[in-house]
């Protein structure tokens, strides 16, 4: 049983591999389509309380005092937990504070206290109880009331970090920062057309169909156990370490499965309430959000107000740009408008840029990441741009871009140099696609836009230990959100030349693995599959050797391919890998391989999309008719599962450019926090998504690996912005693209 | 605390029995009380899809269904759509295609989907696209999903 290979995709790599570009069934696939597979809110242990969490109703509150007394009475409560309960520590008090309030709530939706109880219903019915006295205070609730003189302050001791300065000036401006390159005043003053225009977007959220949960046990022994579905356990633990104040070997962290997350289950928010309760009761206690705490609770990705300039000659040569990006961070610092600024003009390479970055404070949810996040906030105002530069200059869509393509050796903006990209590969791959050289049919509106994400490394281990019978067992610490345990799995069967049903790939807790950061930044199949290939490599040094004792001979003069041990010089030694599996036990005892890596080889993906669009003229709805999604991924490992990336990114971005908003009221509660009023895109909103999967390897991996997890969000809404503009001849400004702001848009 | 109701139902073809609070879920049954935690809550108010079962031969989201009105009912959930150890079409389908990735909303989909097999064998993609309609998916797109559905459509048929 093999996944189906239903697609030709333009493959530019020129390497073959035994295994790698296969498209097997995943290990936990049964599991998965069954109902067996444990995920967080599945869990369930001996004496399991639930819990229940009290939330602030205003966006901007002072706390005057909380009485829990009425709550703890009511029959079956066992206990309450209250931010006091925390050690009061210096240094991580805004991470505390967003776990349960202290002196202020900051957002709507912001946890106030905790209880435990017999039933979730007993919970609740104590949450009711709890009284909590508030003096209520103005919001703000976007970067431009935040940033307006005289605006109420969220922090009295936040003040503004001025390229890289303390100010003293308190305000909700917690940094302003720039890179520079070049000079723009020269540019523009060079350029012979200049577009320049301001963009908004709104706060969304990534939507995963699981909301978060964990089950906490704190033992007599004074050492913690929690399970639950988030996206890095070494992160919970670690953050764990830090609330509680104890060290990190005190804490175990078993990583259930995961019901998608998207950058937004890299923070913890139930994971530390449990805990305290489970200390004050001694029993289990698991938290599961509701749906409306999923969207008030957890962390979105912002709003964002940004400014872009562009500069260039008759012949398309950018001059000079300028991007002014205010992102907003939520309820404490830390918005990820400083990734938006490492993206933003990082597809082209221009010679004077100038981007100047604010992170502000708002009465929302502390955001949180989004899937390449601030990068297509940046994008939808950047490659909107583009569009009418383009129109401004009579050239093609994607002439104009390949004219500017950064390629390997064009320094970013903000610093670093290209290593060898697929920029311009995907661009091509853009222009010669039947979807761009057919005529759009009568009526419909056609728009293309490329985005970058620049990929991340960091620490990642594996082990694996050889089974008797030649198969192995491969163990790792990274959470699977989209069958990454089997792309692992996939490097550790290439390298020692065996099937990859062979391979029995675990996600393990954090007693059992080396330090493994989270499943982020598209980093799982580069940096763990990276320590699968290295731990193989080890298995395979070590089964060389061991034949090389059996046969008594040099281990240099042997050579193990496709599973067979030989000698380069005898052709009578030889030996597969099963055998020599099965006779571990007799000569020497068992093989294991290890690995603990922080890969420096990261590699960049560009992706690229071109859409189609029809508006219906009464209404202004907007119908997305073909959509094209083109994507560098450097290799595909399992090429199904990315193009499930690159599909589940794009129509992510398609719900993010025509539904999706927190639809927030002047006093900053959301108004649509259900499934039903947030509309993210259901089956019937769209079409087939096509991809292209364009392969320029990353010399910096073994296989070649960039990571796909991300790049493919970020074109979607300045392409769908750019289709609707060429049908209605309007630009797009706001997203999200309603059928009303399509309607408002040309009067 | 309210008092407990006896509730008999079948559930994936076996007699149950249990016992529930007049305010539980059918969901919250299944889960917390039977055990079957294969039905996933996603949004407990009828519009994600991720808990959807087949009662009485109607798909229905579990979570609004009281555990009460289960009284009598012929329930199928996730956990009873395989033969035993063997996958059921769909089942395969979805894996071969790749129609699932985190998994979560894969039971909904598979459910939903057997019982639009079931009433109308060769549906073409909008009637798959708008018979699934009320199971969202955040991770694939819809695309596999949509073309795991035709797989097994095809293979059903010819077997």
């Amino acid at each position: 049983m093999t996944t189906a290979d239903y697609e030709r995709n333009m493959i530019l790599s020129n390497v073959d591999y035994k295994v790698i570009g296969t498209r097997p069934v995943r290990h936990d696939g049964a599991d998965k389509v069954t109902g067996r597979a444990i995920y967080g809110a599945d869990f369930d242990a001996s004496g399991l309380l639930h819990g229940k969490i009290l939330r602030s109703p205003h966006a901007h509150a002072r706390i005057v005092s909380i009485d829990t007394s009425k709550a703890e009475a009511l029959e079956g409560v066992k206990a309450v937990a209250t931010t006091a309960d925390f050690p009061q520590k210096d240094g991580n008090k805004w991470l505390r504070d967003n776990i349960l309030a202290s002196d202020k709530a900051l957002y709507a939706g912001h946890a106030i206290a905790g209880v435990a109880a017999a039933s979730p219903h007993v919970a609740e019915e104590a949450l009711a109880l709890i009284e909590v006295k508030y003096e209520v205070l103005e919001p703000v609730l976007t970067t431009q009331e935040a940033m307006a003189e005289g605006a109420p302050i969220l922090h009295e001791g936040l003040t503004t970090q001025e390229l890289g300065e303390d100010s003293g000036v308190v305000s909700n401006t917690a940094n302003h920062f720039q890179h520079v390159k070049g000079d723009i005043g020269k540019g523009f003053k060079d350029a012979d057309v200049i577009v320049e225009r301001e963009y908004d977007t709104k706060t969304v959220h990534q939507g995963y169909i699981e909301p978060h949960s964990g089950t906490a046990l704190w033992g007599p022994d004074g050492r913690l156990h929690v399970w639950c579905s988030n996206q890095g356990s070494f992160v919970v633990r670690d953050s764990l370490a830090d609330l509680l104040d104890m060290p990190v070997s005190k804490i175990r962290v078993t990583p259930t499965e995961i019901g998608g997350g998207f950058g937004g289950k890299i923070p913890i928010y139930v994971e530390p309430v449990a805990a305290i309760l489970s200390k004050k009761t001694g029993a289990p206690v698991k938290i599961v959000m509701s749906r409306k705490e999923t969207f008030e609770g957890s962390g979105p990705t912002p709003g964002s107000n940004i400014k872009i300039k562009l500069g260039a000659k008759s012949d398309g040569t950018i001059t000079a740009a300028h991007a002014w990006m205010a992102m907003e961070a939520g309820a404490y610092p830390g918005s990820p408008v400083g990734a938006a600024a490492q993206c933003v003009f990082s597809t082209y390479d221009i010679e004077n840029a100038l981007i100047d970055g604010y992170d502000v404070v708002v009465n929302k949810p502390k955001t949180a990441a989004y899937r390449a996040p601030g990068a297509p906030n940046a994008a939808f105002g950047m490659e909107q741009a583009m569009n009418e530069l383009a129109g401004k200059l009579g050239m093609d869509q994607i002439d104009l871009r390949l004219k500017n393509v950064a390629v390997e050796g064009t320094r970013r903006p903000d610093g670093p140099v290209f290593r060898r990209i697929g920029a311009k590969e995907v661009l091509e791959a853009m222009r010669d696609h039947p979807h761009y050289q057919t005529t759009k049919p009568d009526g419909h509106g056609r728009g293309v836009a490329i985005g970058f994400w620049f990929n991340i490394g960091f620490d990642s281990a594996c082990n694996i230990a050889v089974n008797s019978d030649g198969s192995i067992n491969l163990t790792e610490g990274s959470t699977d959100i989209g069958g990454s345990r089997t792309s692992i799995a996939m490097h550790a069967a290439e390298v020692l030349g065996i099937p990859v049903e062979d391979v029995r790939p675990s996600v393990v807790d954090t007693d059992t693995i080396g330090f493994t950061a989270v499943t982020g930044g598209s980093r799982t199949t580069f940096a763990t599959g990276w320590a699968a290939y290295e731990a193989a490599q080890d298995v395979r040094t070590q089964s060389i050797e061991r034949a090389a004792t059996i046969w008594d001979v040099n281990p240099d003069s042997l050579d193990m391919e496709d599973g067979v041990i030989s000698s380069k010089t005898d052709s009578e030694l030889k030996m597969t890998f099963k055998e020599l599996a099965s006779q571990m036990s007799d000569t020497g005892g068992g093989i294991t391989g290890r690995a603990a890596v922080n890969p420096k080889g990261v590699g960049g993906s560009f992706a690229g999309n071109i859409v189609d669009v029809s508006i219906d003229g009464e209404t202004g709805k907007v119908t997305v008719e073909r959509f094209t999604c083109v994507q560098d991924v450097g290799k595909a490992i399992h090429p199904s599962y990315v193009e499930g990336q690159m599909q589940g990114g794009s129509v992510q971005g398609i719900g993010w450019a025509l539904n999706e908003e927190y639809f927030m009221n002047d006093q900053g509660n959301m108004a649509n926090s259900s499934l039903l009023d947030y509309r993210m895109p259901t089956s019937l909103d769209l079409p087939m998504i096509d991809t292209v999967i364009v392969e320029v390897a990353n010399t910096g991996h073994p296989f070649g690996v960039r990571g796909v997890g991300e790049a493919n969000i970020i074109p979607p809404t300045p392409a769908i912005a750019n289709a609707v503009s060429d049908a209605t001849g309007n630009i797009m400004t706001q997203l999200p693209l309603t059928p009303g702001a399509v309607l408002e848009s040309g009067k | 605390m309210p008092g407990k109701t006896h509730v008999q139902t079948t559930i994936n073809g076996e007699q149950v029995d249990f016992l529930c609070e007049p305010r539980q879920s059918l969901l919250e049954c299944l889960r917390d009380v039977i055990g079957l935690t294969g039905t996933k809550e996603g949004c407990n108010d009828g519009n994600c899809g991720a808990c959807t079962i087949n009662m009485d031969g109607r798909v229905v989201t579990s979570c609004l269904v009281l555990g009460v009105e289960a009284e009598g009912a012929n329930i199928e959930t996730i956990e009873g759509v395989a033969d035993g150890s063997n996958l059921h079409p769909l089942q395969l389908a979805f894996l071969e295609n790749a129609a699932l990735q985190c998994g979560i909303c894969t039971p909904g989909f598979i459910v939903s989907s057997k019982a639009l097999l079931e009433q109308n064998p060769d549906p073409s993609e909008h009637e798959i696209r708008f018979w699934l309609a009320n199971n969202l998916c955040r991770c694939t797109g819809y695309d596999k999903i949509i073309r795991a559905v035709q797989d097994a459509a095809k293979k059903m048929q010819e077997a």
